[in-house]
């Protein structure tokens, strides 16, 4: 009995994962069909813009600056005796800007802007708000979830683009104030291995977590119900889902650009 | 003309109408009396299409609504005005963008959109607080600009959802009044789901009761009056011995 008990739960389990992922393409497709209704769109994109890049550049900034501080010491404390210390520049240039950056700055904005969406759309869900769009002739996609998502793959890269220097900058203030580090031995070290496809790289990760943060949470929040439980489960969905999608993401683009 | 012919409609295993067969003729209204969660609000859903019978068919005019393609479903939505139980106002915009919404839609200008919002907000008691947003206002007057957005652009149908539930007498009697001016002025067809019977036999040219996902009565507020049918003597006279069990 315990056995059925255990294939009846993989089964059921199997269904949610397939009907989840049934829900998320559809939703995909019915983003990209909205794309084309601009007139709706654009003019709410730019509220958006603000909520999601803007009003997150701080709180981004915030986490960069500590990573860089953190990984000097580190990277010091490590090659210390071992490896000329102008590689603290390489460490912290190359981690921040492959890594670090753009993944802990899309872990941040999933917590921050991926429960947002779903508590808002969510809250407009339960409230019909959604069904009175629609009663109101407007598409709810084009209305609510293309502006943010658009606001999403656009803000996320500029965001990260500011973290990665908050990051470094951070790193070699850290270097010349607190280890036996030049500027010019920190800048020597973030030159040495540098190529342009360092500042591509962590530009395409941040859009496509743009993309993944606002689309999940808008997923979640549309499909809410009873009340303010379900928009409560919806907002912490969709930061979990969110969070294990850009490590998944993370890994893609590592073994697709890298 | 609202017709509903043999709307089925399921969630999960719990079945909400059965087989459910509705008229309501052009520039009458209907009100749908049932028990909360008889599957009225349901019902009132799909005139509109915000959801879709499992089977049966809905006719919104000439178009049969629960078949049509979206493009249609949005041009008929057009001419309809849906009175929201909690209103649905968008709480980022004031009361006047809220109401002037379906004219924008329209394509109406915004001087003349501002001229009508302030009309129709006098209409229902709520001149000069178009700037006002939904939070700073009593559930009262939240409701009374969801019948105000509901009706800026004239639509030709009307469905209201509990517009008096949650609300005092006085209150009651207000949208009451304003449900049947409107009637007179717009001439719309409409349905007001709700479960307030007194509220029914005032704004209502005919009342159906609803119970099982059945229509199981229909007549004039006078014919209900007089029914000595046990379900409907029951539900006008809140009399728990004469209600049958729920299937």
């Amino acid at each position: 009995m315990r056995l059925f008990a255990v294939i009846g739960w993989i089964g059921r389990a199997a269904t949610d994962v397939v009907a989840l992922a049934g829900r998320a393409g559809a939703f995909v497709w019915s983003i990209l069909r909205s794309l084309t209704d601009v007139r709706t769109w654009v003019p709410l994109a730019a509220v958006q813009v603000r909520r999601i890049g803007v009003d997150s550049v701080p709180v981004a900034l915030f986490i960069a600056v500590f990573t860089g501080i953190v990984l000097a010491l580190q990277s010091s404390y490590t090659f210390t005796g071992v490896v000329p210390l102008y590689f603290v520049g390489v460490l912290v240039a190359k981690s921040v800007m492959l890594e670090l950056g753009p993944v802990l700055t899309g872990l941040v904005l999933a917590g921050r802007v991926g429960a947002n969406i779903a508590a808002e759309v969510g809250t407009m869900r339960v409230t019909e708000q959604i069904d009175a769009l629609e009663m109101l002739a407007y598409d709810p996609v084009s209305y609510l979830v293309v502006p943010r998502v658009v606001a999403g793959v656009v803000t996320f890269p500029i965001v990260t683009a500011l973290a990665l220097v908050a990051g470094i900058g951070a790193g070699w203030l850290t270097s010349i104030n607190l280890l036996d580090l030049s500027s010019q031995e920190f800048v020597r070290g973030v030159r040495m291995f540098y190529q342009p496809f360092d500042l591509r790289y962590p530009l395409i990760k941040a859009a496509s977590f743009g993309f993944v943060v606002t689309a999940v949470g808008a997923l979640y929040g549309y499909g809410t119900s009873r009340g303010a439980e379900g928009v409560g489960i919806a907002a912490t969905r969709a930061v979990v889902t969110g969070a294990m999608l850009i490590l998944v993401l993370d890994a893609f683009w590592a073994i697709v650009l890298l | 003309m609202i017709r509903l012919s043999g709307v089925t409609k399921a969630f999960g295993s719990n079945v909400v109408l059965r087989d459910l067969d509705l008229e309501v003729p052009t520039g009458r209204t209907v009100a749908v009396l049932g028990r909360s969660g008889s599957g009225k609000s349901v019902l009132l859903k799909h005139v509109a299409r915000l959801l879709r019978p499992d089977s049966g068919s809905v006719t919104v005019g000439d178009l049969e609504i629960s078949a049509a393609d979206e493009a249609r479903v949005k041009r008929a939505r057009i001419s309809m005005g849906y009175v929201f139980q909690f209103a649905a106002l968008f709480d980022s915009m004031t009361l006047g963008e809220n109401v002037a919404l379906p004219l924008r839609r329209a394509g109406v200008g915004r001087t003349e959109a501002g001229e009508r919002v302030a009309e129709v907000l006098e209409t229902v008691g709520l001149a000069g607080l178009q700037a006002k947003y939904p939070a700073e206002l009593s559930g009262g007057m939240r409701k009374r600009a969801g019948i105000a957005r509901a009706v800026v652009a004239r639509p030709r149908y009307l469905l209201y959802d509990e517009p008096t539930t949650g609300l005092d007498p006085v209150t009651t009697s207000v949208i009451d009044e304003l449900i049947l001016r409107l009637k007179r002025e717009v001439d719309a067809t409409g349905i007001v789901v709700t479960h307030d019977i007194q509220s029914a036999f005032r704004v209502a040219d005919r009342v159906a009761l609803l119970h099982d996902g059945r229509v199981r009565a229909e007549g004039t507020p006078d014919e209900f009056r007089a029914s000595e049918e046990p379900l409907v003597r029951a539900f006008v006279e809140g009399r728990q011995d004469l209600w049958p069990e729920e299937r």
